[in-house]
Formats: structure tokens, C-alpha cells, sequence
């Protein structure tokens, strides 16, 4: 009997939960998703091409007035090897003016990005060493998009890599060993960097901040994927239980508040947290082009988490998003249609966003008081919280985080229950004015429906 | 005598500072069908929905086969039905589905099956139950509500305004779809604007007027008693 019983409660659970995920797996729902991908994917692609386009060399022309000489070939040869030289010129007759508007419409049908113009006496007044020899560069600019300077970026860094070829030539001139002389000493072979609360790490500041900046991106920003979509997705789902007129029905059926909750929340949580997956794997794959993989072995020089920190960590997002989900089905309740529902979104959409963008940047012992107490009421930052204190090995932090939201989750889902079991659902709200009286009413009299 | 299947006494809601309803008491008799009628406004869905179990009680007694509000209300809900006046169905289901789903509750198995088959006959949409339910109107849709409710066999069906939104003809399938339910045991407490309803459905009926029962008894008798021809005649002249 008592068998049975439980399997008619598995039964009508399950049949919510599917309820849930079927109504959620619309094309409403999974356009936004495939759009995501298909960005992103897009913007991956583009980035690829991008990095083509810094592989390959730059097309610019040359104005050489200066002849030969040790150090103009130094440039030349540089400039050559690394670019391709559409347009190259002696002004014999003393008119540049034409030369360079010959050479500037040749390199710009060519799609190049420099006219390079060598002075008369370029080599002679590097030689003699007392004063700058200069030469004239005409950059050629296509747009002002941010990936536009890469072709005039790559003519500079050739540019760059010439000048100090010819400083070693000037320098190794005097028979000195040239490194040395070029940079006397040396500090990064031999760093420490003592981090506040944390164990030294052999690396210095910028490697670490550098190699755990992917880290630091992507938890915070997984985070709150994860809570958006799976609290939105409870919002999205009381909001379609009353715009569909489904929810007195269904809160007439033989079954328990307790299961409608929980299939709500199983089902949105499942719904969520697969359409984050997928979008993780489209972020990841774009982001993949922007962080290279640093130098830094994170686990070499202590930077990772331990199984303890791990089980901490997946403890601290569970609870989050529980506490999101428990959160959303009070502030579902408030729907009235589909669109009301993604009104209210909006609370859930600031408090993940805004843990997000500070951890993204700060760290939380870095922040004034007032920050620090605003990140730690908000109960999602947690998870992104712990994410970085457990690597510097502080768990007084994440683990006061689990225990504030625990806590958190422990009162929306009884706010839910008490919700579930009040008029609150189908009589909706009672004009302000009108409040005072209301609750004289209902805290005089005993009757109450009594939570199942 | 025939034992009594729902008692309410004394009933009183609010809604804020609104009183809904106002001392009610009335009783349902075993297999009888009951009509609470009455202007709109008067408290008719607020009792309904007390009844069905989703209103918090403010003063008074339900009890349902026994089982009392809101003590017992999961008892309740196992053995109740409940249409609402204003009610849909999950926009991506067909009719089918929205049964099954439905019908998940209250078995598994055959038994499931059944219900489903049952909810299907009386729903009567022909090909139409394996479409969409958003691609129904709204008879079709009230149609597929009333099979809902009643094909658990349920001991007490409420329902609010069962015929509102259908044609002529459709409303008489669902008076004689109600008027076999009860031949199988169900209990019948609805609403109803429809006077000429009420007269050809109700075995009782009770006339509410601001949260008030104001006269109450078989048709025929209201009509003796107030000398009228008919029973809106008997509720212009109660209400008076
Ligand atoms: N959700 C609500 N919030 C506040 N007041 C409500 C609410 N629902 C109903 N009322 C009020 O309660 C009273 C009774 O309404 P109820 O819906 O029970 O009437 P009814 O008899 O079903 O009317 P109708 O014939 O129009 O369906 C009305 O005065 C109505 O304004
Ligand atoms: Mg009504």
C-alpha cells in the first residue's frame, strides 16, 4: 500500500517535470539559443579570419632616396622580408610630390597599408650617432574598425623590429655583449608574489592576473547563465500557467503543492541548465580565440582547487541556483500572462549581473564596506565568490557563502509553499490602501488552508 | 435519506476588505445536481472556488464527504472535480495530450488509458482532439474541459457556468453529458445564468444575491411557492 503510494506520487511528479519540459522546449525558447550559437559561431569565424589576416604580410611601397648603406639596407632587407613590396622608387628627378601620388594610388589599389619614404642621408646620420635619423611613413587606412589597424599594426611592429636591429648593430659595434648592454638586469626569473590572504606564487602579478583572467570570466559569467536561464524559465512557466488559465485546474488535482513545486523547478533547472551548456560551449569556442593559453601551468604554481575545493564549489552553485529557482517561483507568482513574466525577469537579470561584473574586475576583499556588504547580501555572488577565494586557499569566505544561502533558499522556498497555499496565486494582489484592513482580516481568524 | 456529500455553513470570504460571500449554508445531497444561481457578482465562483479548495476559508464550515476545510484538503481534491468558469488548457498539448496529461493524476497504467478514453467520448471532437489545443474555439475548448472534468468519475464535479460559451446545441449535449454523470454515481454542484438550464438541470438550486442565500429548494416548488411561471419569475421576486 505504502509502495503503491509512493509510486502514484513519482508518477504524477514526473509527469509535471515533463509537463514542464515540454512547455519550455519551444521555439520561443530555443531560437535565442541556436541565434546565440550562430553569433557567436559567426564572431569565432570572423576572429579566425582575423588572425589570417595578422599572419599575413602587410602590402605597403618604398620611397628610397637614401641609396645603400649599413643601416638603410638593415631596414629595407627588415621591410621586405616581412611585407610585400608593391612599389619601390629612387626620386631621381627631385619631384616626391608626384612619386609619392604614384606610389600612394599603387599601393592603395593594392589594398596596402603604408608608403614608406627614406630620406637622403638616413644612413649617415645614424652613423654619426648625435642626432635621430627619421624617415616619413603615409599610413593607409581602409576603416577605423577595430580589426582595421591590423595590417598599419604589423607595418609599426616591422618598423620596430628594425630599430633595434640597428640598435644591436650599433651596439654590438663596440664589441660589448649586446644583451647585457641592452638590458643590465633581470628580475623576472626570480619573482614571488605574496597574495593577500593566499600562499606565495613563483610568478609575478600580471602571469597570474593573465593566466586565471579566462578563469575569472568564465565562472561568473557560467554562473549566471545558468541562473538566468533556469530562473527565467520558472518565471516563463507561472507566467504561461495564467495566461493560459491552466493554474486553478491544476491546483485543484490530487497532488501535492510540494510536487507541483518541485516539477517546476526540476524542469526549469533541467531546461536551464542545458540550453547554458550549449551556450558555453558556443562562448567557449569564441573566447578561445581571445585568451591563449598562458605560459603558466595554474597547478605548477598552486593555483587550482583541490577535490575540497571543487565539492565546495559545486555546493555553492547548486545552492545558488536553487535559492534563484526558489526566488523566481515568488516572483513568478506575481505573472499575470507570458509578458509580465518577462518583465520580471528583470530583478533576477540585476542580481546576477551585477556579482557578475564586480567579480569579473575586483576582488571581493578589495572592495570599500559598503561593496563588500552589498556582494555578500546578494546571494548569487557566492559561487562567484568562492570560485576565486578557494583558489587562494580562504574558506572562511565560501563557506559563510553556503551558509547565508542556504538560509536564502530556506525562505523563498517557504515563502513558495506559503505562497502555493494562499489566495495569493488566483486573487493576485489587493490595492495598497486596502492592505491594512485585509491583514487584520486574515490574522484574526484562525482558518487557513493547511499546507499539505 | 439520501447522506449528505457537501455541507457548507456559514461561509464567509473576503477578498481584501470585500466580502465575497456572506454566511452561506446550503447542503448536496448524494447523486443530486444542485444549481447555485444567481446575479453576476453575487459570490457563486468565490463558493465554488472555497469548495474546490484553492480559496482559504475566512469563517465557516466545508466539509466534503465528511472531510473537512481546509484540514483535509488533499483529501478533498482526490475525490473532487473542478471546472472553472474561465478556464484553458496547456497551448502546446493536443486535446489528447492535455487528457493524458490530466489523467496521470489520478492513475497510471490501463487505468490511465481509460480515463483518457472516457474524456475523449465526452469531449466529442471527433478527428480535432489530436490537434492543438490553441487551434480549438472556444466550445471546442470548453467541450474538451467538461470530458476532463468528469472523465475521473468523480464524486462531487463542480462546475462553474458548464455550458457558458456554447451554441444551443452544444449546451444540451453537455446538460445530458452532466445528466448521465450523475446515473454513475457523481454528485453535481454548478452555476448557472442560464434559468431554462436550471430548471431542465437542477434537482435543488439555491438563489444567491450578495454573498446570501436568499431561497432555496427543487424548482418546482420555488415556482408554487412564488407563484410564478418560471424560475427567473422566482428570482426577480426573492431578490426583491
Ligand atoms: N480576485 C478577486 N479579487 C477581489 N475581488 C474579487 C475577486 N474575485 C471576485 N471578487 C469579488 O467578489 C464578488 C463575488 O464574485 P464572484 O466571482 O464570486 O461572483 P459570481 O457570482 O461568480 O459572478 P459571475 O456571475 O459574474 O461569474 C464580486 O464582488 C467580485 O468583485
Ligand atoms: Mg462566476
Amino acid at each position: 500500500m505504502r509502495n503503491k503510494r509512493n509510486e502514484e506520487k513519482r508518477g504524477c511528479l514526473g509527469s509535471i517535470i515533463k509537463k514542464e519540459v515540454k512547455e519550455l522546449l519551444t521555439w520561443e525558447t530555443i531560437l535565442p539559443i541556436v541565434m546565440i550559437v550562430v553569433i557567436f559561431g559567426m564572431m569565432g569565424g570572423v576572429y579566425s579570419g582575423v588572425e589570417e589576416d595578422v599572419e599575413e604580410e602587410p602590402i605597403i611601397g618604398l620611397i628610397n632616396n637614401d641609396g645603400s648603406g649599413t643601416y638603410t639596407d638593415i631596414l629595407i632587407d627588415t621591410l621586405d622580408g616581412g611585407a610585400e613590396l608593391v612599389y619601390n622608387r629612387t626620386d631621381e628627378d627631385g619631384d616626391l610630390g608626384e612619386l609619392i601620388d604614384e606610389g600612394l594610388e599603387e599601393v592603395g589599389n593594392e589594398g596596402g597599408a603604408a608608403l614608406l619614404i627614406i630620406p637622403l642621408g638616413f644612413n649617415d646620420t645614424i652613423a654619426l650617432g648625435e642626432e635621430r635619423a627619421s624617415i616619413r611613413v603615409i599610413w593607409i587606412l581602409e576603416g577605423v574598425g577595430t580589426f582595421d589597424s591590423i595590417p598599419t599594426g604589423s607595418v609599426s611592429g616591422l618598423l620596430e623590429v628594425a630599430r633595434s636591429k640597428i640598435t644591436r648593430e650599433l651596439v654590438g659595434g663596440d664589441g660589448g655583449n649586446v644583451d647585457t648592454i641592452l638590458a643590465p638586469f633581470e628580475y623576472k626569473s626570480n619573482e614571488t608574489t605574496m597574495i593577500k590572504g593566499g600562499n606565495p606564487v613563483n610568478a609575478g602579478p600580471g602571469d597570474i592576473i593573465g593566466a586565471l583572467a579566462t578563469q575569472s570570466m568564465l565562472i561568473p559569467i557560467m554562473i549566471m547563465i545558468v541562473i538566468m536561464f533556469s530562473g527565467g524559465n520558472v518565471i516563463t512557466s507561472m507566467g504561461l500557467e495564467k495566461e493560459n488559465k491552466t493554474l486553478e485546474t491544476l491546483l485543484t488535482l490530487p497532488v501535492k503543492r510540494r510536487s507541483i513545486i518541485t516539477g517546476k523547478i526540476v524542469g526549469s533547472s533541467a531546461v536551464g541548465l542545458a540550453m547554458a551548456l550549449i551556450y558555453m560551449l558556443a562562448y567557449g569556442f569564441f573566447m578561445r580565440g581571445f585568451y591563449s593559453s598562458s605560459d603558466l601551468n595554474l597547478e605548477e604554481i598552486g593555483l587550482s582547487l583541490g577535490i575540497v575545493g571543487y565539492l565546495i564549489l559545486a555546493i555553492s552553485i547548486s545552492l545558488a541556483v536553487l535559492g534563484a529557482l526558489a526566488l523566481c517561483l515568488v516572483l513568478g507568482s506575481f505573472a499575470k500572462n507570458y509578458k509580465s513574466a518577462q518583465m520580471l525577469n528583470g530583478p533576477l537579470v540585476a542580481l546576477t549581473m551585477v556579482p557578475m561584473f564586480i567579480t569579473m574586475f575586483k576582488d571581493f576583499s578589495t572592495l570599500p564596506l559598503t561593496g563588500k556588504i552589498v556582494l555578500f547580501a546578494i546571494p548569487f555572488s557566492h559561487p562567484m565568490i568562492a570560485s576565486r577565494a578557494l583558489l587562494f586557499g580562504d574558506y572562511l569566505l565560501p563557506l559563510s557563502g553556503l551558509a547565508y544561502m542556504a538560509f536564502f533558499t530556506l525562505v523563498m522556498i517557504l515563502i513558495a509553499v506559503k505562497i502555493f497555499n494562499s489566495d495569493h496565486l488566483l486573487v493576485g494582489r489587493v490595492k495598497k490602501e486596502e492592505e491594512g484592513k485585509k491583514r487584520g482580516i486574515r490574522f484574526g481568524l484562525k482558518s487557513r488552508i493547511k499546507p499539505d | 435519506m439520501a447522506k449528505s456529500v457537501l455541507e457548507v455553513k456559514d461561509l464567509v470570504k473576503y477578498y481584501g476588505p470585500l466580502k465575497a460571500v456572506n454566511g452561506l449554508s446550503f447542503e448536496v445531497k448524494e447523486n443530486e445536481i444542485f444549481g447555485l444561481i444567481g446575479p453576476n457578482g453575487a459570490g457563486k465562483t468565490t463558493t465554488l472556488r472555497v469548495i474546490s479548495t484553492i480559496l482559504q476559508i475566512t469563517s465557516g464550515l466545508v466539509r466534503v464527504f465528511g472531510y473537512e476545510l481546509p484540514r483535509q484538503a488533499g483529501e478533498v481534491r482526490r475525490i473532487i472535480s473542478y471546472l472553472p468558469e474561465d478556464a484553458g488548457a496547456y497551448k502546446n498539448m493536443t486535446g489528447k495530450v492535455y487528457l493524458g496529461f490530466m489523467a496521470s493524476f489520478f492513475g497510471n497504467g490501463g487505468k490511465t488509458r481509460e480515463i483518457v478514453q472516457e474524456g475523449i467520448k465526452i469531449a466529442d471532437l471527433g478527428r480535432r482532439i489530436n490537434d492543438r489545443v490553441d487551434t480549438y474555439s472556444k466550445g471546442m475548448m470548453r467541450r474538451l474541459l467538461v470530458g476532463r472534468a468528469l472523465m475521473t468519475d468523480p464524486r462531487l464535479a463542480i462546475l462553474d457556468e458548464p455550458t457558458s460559451g456554447l451554441d444551443v446545441i452544444n449546451a444540451k449535449e453537455i446538460r445530458d453529458i452532466i445528466k448521465n454523470a450523475t446515473k454513475e454515481g457523481t454528485t453535481v454542484l454548478l452555476s448557472s445564468h442560464n434559468m431554462l438550464e436550471v430548471e431542465f438541470l437542477c434537482d435543488r438550486i439555491a438563489l444567491i444575491d450578495e454573498g446570501k442565500i436568499v431561497e432555496e429548494g427543487k424548482p418546482q416548488e420555488l415556482k408554487k411557492k412564488y407563484k410564478a411561471s418560471n424560475i427567473e419569475e422566482v428570482f426577480v421576486e426573492a431578490v426583491r
